[in-house]
């Protein structure tokens, strides 16, 4: 067969980018070595990890806010098989999905792992092997859980993300190597549902990439929900005898400690993936960590040949794989999209949830830029005190002479949905003042945005 | 970082003056905007920024430099400062003077002329700068119907216009204004005209251009017979060929013809050499060649300098008639204009024939009006009758009689 583009890989960037080369009218292939479509996102990521996070937190609050909200519940218990089984059924439907989207866009999907013959001829090793040819190719390969060097992961006791994903066993006591995203939301999973949760990371705080109020703020609520963290701390091993986990690390005085517990989650980040690609064959070369090279047309070093996703340069986001996927297509089809990468939004599943866009004020701070910060607790929302989620806040910075709006960092119920307004209010440049100025549905957890709008334009939030 | 070097400027250029920096160190330039002049000799050169950015200059003013020489870098990573409205685009590149900006706002706001995500990518792919589309939206954002407005506008501007467009004068056309102002003050400059029936050679073209290309290689043009019927009457009046040198005069023995060609930046006067001695079809290979030379901005200045005479062609352009200026330090300038059928009277009779007016403007302090007369005479002669080309103007009867 030959196409005008193939797909490789058919997580949000690949199948996104391969519906929208096919709307532009290009034969289109998709390549999936797994049997599921959707990559990590939808079947050991995103969407699982989500589903758990609101079992465990209908969970956590059945056993801690019901009581005030006037519900007894008596014998309350976890049963840990269905709550697997339901996240299983979600990953089915959203899975089956895609395959419904594929075939609605006339996509040929290839199941199999796909790796270059030459920059135009692809093989497929799956049940058979074939090969398809092709015009233009998206790479799309994602990701996989990186490691720490003295850690074997045994996917036993010392597992990582998507062992987590299915448990046979609350843990009694899990340690996770990593403060970062994935480490805290499966955390907060078990945690909920009454693991000792002890998170060992390695610089002194939580979510760094993130604006450092959001950090501290979590912080605090994990900490509520039986947290413990131990930062600056370096890890040198995990042992494992079959039934516990001894992990050794370097405190920030030197001295070595031990944590023992039951599980270890390892969750150091991610590393592009692109084993069994032969990419040698096309002559595609990768940069100094491992990741496809790409100009900023998202093509790599061989023309016809693009890279999106996880394994190109950039956050590894969903969203932002899903962008780049358009992008190329609207690129091949001589169109001249843009990403504003500035603008792509940082999001944490905890209770209370975490995000931002823009600049953060410690980016702003040291660019030595003049700004005004406004924030208002959630707490102080009729809202939030209606639902008993009064954690957390919104944060905008403005350009203290413009009032252009620079950077908006929120926490608290359902921020990662309200992130949008200030994605929408920034594409256009829009000042803190007309946020202000927008009537925001009362009563909702979008006021706080509201108000801290008005108050990042002169100080004059109503409802503090 | 983008570097930004001495461009080549022409084929014997060595070396360029920076004449002025438009921008300095720490500006930031929009791609295309002017940032510095450089001058050679002969012509000055813009050089415009082939990239946005922040601008660090690397020389001074009054500095020689070679070609390839460094100019300045562009910051490309640099980002547009915030409140600093895009430069109006130069209106000299709009395709249509109706694409203008109308009911500019007067109150622009950092976020002025921001284009919206969909507009952003409506406009990249018309090729429109954003800079010149007007944003209805609000403090002057530009929203997609904007965007998507932007081409009909150039066709439909139903706004009637009425501003005026304040521009610097570039340092060539400041050169070519004193120059032109000094030929006018400083000579004693006027002009004389005749009639000359294009009959005869339009009659010898007709007949002959299909064997002349086919022998030749080349078109067979009326610049040839002008310049080759000039050189006779250059050599019979060899005033109209001298340059005046203080309280000298110089006479050449040879016809250096000067062509006024219009190339894209301007005017320019390329040089055939020793025309007098040129066949009609060298003539011919020498004027296309530099005419193509022109035109793609590839003459050297030694190509451009030196002439004794010129001969310009306002016809091209439909002139009648018109008085050209001496480019000095040379005497004289004929003028060829357009040929236009019109009534004459030939042996009693009134005839249609195809004439053109022909000037010859001249600096009265070395030509006598007697010569001046003569000479333009001589070359109406020997293009009604292109025969006394062979014969440097003697008649041929009195040639063959020998008297």
């Amino acid at each position: 067969m030959k196409y005008d583009v193939t797909v490789i890989g058919s997580g949000p960037g690949g199948y996104v980018a391969a519906i929208r080369c096919a709307q532009l009218g290009f034969k289109t292939a998709l390549i999936e070595k797994y049997n599921t479509l959707g990559g990590t996102c939808l079947n050991v990521g995103c969407i699982p990890s989500k589903a758990l996070l609101d079992s465990s937190e209908h969970f956590h609050n059945a056993g801690h806010t019901f009581k005030a909200h006037g519900i007894d519940i008596k014998e309350l218990e976890v049963n840990l098989p269905q709550m697997i089984e339901r996240k299983n059924g979600v990953v089915k439907i959203t899975c089956d999905g895609i395959d419904f989207l594929m075939k609605k866009n006339k996509i040929d999907v290839y199941k199999g792992l796909g790796s270059f013959v030459n920059k135009n001829t692809i093989k497929v090793s799956g049940e058979t092997e074939q090969q398809i040819e092709t015009d233009k190719v998206i790479i799309a390969t994602g990701s996989k859980p990186s490691t720490l060097p003295g850690l074997t992961i045994d996917k036993d006791r010392i597992i990582t993300s998507t062992e987590a994903l299915n448990m046979k066993e609350i843990p009694k006591h899990l340690i996770i190597i990593g403060g970062g995203v994935i480490g805290l939301e499966l955390g907060s999973v078990y945690a909920r549902l009454g693991s000792k949760v002890s998170v060992i990371e390695y610089t002194n705080t939580i979510i760094p990439t993130m604006d450092g109020t959001l950090s501290k703020e979590l912080q605090r609520s994990l900490r509520k929900l039986g947290f413990e963290f131990f930062f600056s701390h370096k890890v040198k091993s995990a042992k494992s005898d079959g039934k516990m986990v001894t992990v050794t690390a370097d405190n920030e005085k030197g001295e070595e400690v031990t944590f023992s517990g039951d599980y270890c989650l390892v969750s150091v980040g991610r590393k592009a993936y692109t084993a069994g690609l032969n990419l040698e064959a096309a002559g595609v070369v990768l940069d100094e960590r491992g990741r496809i090279a790409t100009n900023h047309h998202l093509e790599t070093n061989i023309q016809g040949i693009y890279a999106i996703g996880d394994v190109v340069k950039g956050a590894m986001l969903a969203h932002k794989a899903e962008e780049e996927g358009v992008f190329v297509a609207e690129t091949m089809a001589g169109q001249k999209p843009h990403i504003n990468y500035n603008l792509i939004p940082g999001v944490v599943y905890t209770w209370p949830e975490v995000a931002g866009v823009g600049a953060t004020e410690e980016e702003l701070k040291k660019s030595g830029k003049k700004y005004k910060v406004g924030s208002f607790p959630m707490r102080a929302l009729g809202r939030a005190r209606a639902s008993m989620d009064i954690d957390g806040l919104v944060k905008i910075l403005a350009d203290e002479e413009t009032d252009e709006v620079l950077g908006v960092h929120m926490i608290g119920p359902r921020v990662a949905d309200l992130i949008a307004e200030a994605v929408v209010a920034m594409e256009f440049r829009a000042s803190a003042e007309d946020i202000a100025r927008m009537s925001h549905a009362h009563p909702t957890y979008a006021e706080a945005v509201k108000e801290a709008a008005l108050a990042a334009t002169g100080n004059r939030a109503i409802h503090v | 970082m983008l570097q930004i070097k001495v461009p080549t400027v022409g084929e014997s250029i060595n070396e360029v003056t920076l004449a002025k920096w438009n921008k300095k160190t720490g500006d930031f330039v929009e791609m295309d905007e002017l940032i510095c002049e450089l001058e050679s000799d002969k012509a000055t050169f813009e050089l415009n920024a082939e990239t946005a950015g922040i601008l660090h200059t690397k020389c001074a003013e009054g500095d020689t430099l070679k070609i390839g020489d460094l100019l300045a870098e562009i910051d490309t990573d640099a980002k547009r400062p915030e409140g600093a409205v895009k430069p109006a685009a130069k209106p000299a590149e709009a395709k249509a003077p109706a694409a203008a900006p109308v009911n500019v706002p007067s109150n622009t706001t950092y976020a002025s002329g921001t284009p919206a995500p969909a507009a952003q990518k409506i406009l990249a792919e018309k090729g429109i700068n954003p800079a010149q589309v007007v944003g209805s939206g609000k403090d002057g954002r530009i929203t997609k119907f904007d965007a998507l407005k932007a081409e009909l506008k150039v066709v439909s501007n139903e706004v009637k216009s009425r501003e005026d467009r304040v521009e610097k004068m570039t340092s060539l056309r400041k050169t070519v204004s004193k120059r032109l102002l000094a030929a006018k003050n400083e000579t004693a400059m006027l002009t004389t005209f005749n009639e000359v029936d294009m009959k005869p050679i339009m009659d010898l073209r007709n007949q002959y251009k299909n064997k002349f290309k086919e022998t030749h290689g080349v078109n067979l043009g009326f610049m040839s017979f002008f310049t080759k019927a000039v050189c006779v009457a250059l050599q019979e009046f060899p005033a109209v060929n001298a340059y005046l040198n203080g309280e000298e005069i110089i006479y050449h023995n040879y016809c250096d013809v000067s062509i006024a060609v219009s190339a894209p930046k301007g005017l320019v006067v390329p040089v055939i050499r020793n025309a007098e001695a040129l066949s009609l079809a060298e003539i011919e290979a020498e004027v296309m060649r530099l005419a193509v030379k022109a035109r793609e901005n590839k003459l050297s200045i030694e190509e451009m300098t030196g002439g004794t005479f010129t001969i310009t062609n306002g016809g091209v352009f439909g002139s009648m008639l018109s008085t050209p200026i001496i480019n000095p330090p040379q005497s004289a300038i004929l003028g060829m204009h357009n040929i236009v059928e019109r009534a004459v009277v030939q042996n009693g009779q009134i005839v249609i024939r195809p004439i053109m007016y022909v000037a010859l403007s001249y600096d009265h302090r070395i030509i006598d009006g007697r010569e001046s007369v003569g000479f333009l005479v001589k070359v109406k002669q020997c293009l009604e009758n292109p025969t006394l080309l062979l014969t440097q103007g003697t008649d041929p009867n009195k040639l063959l009689l020998g008297i």
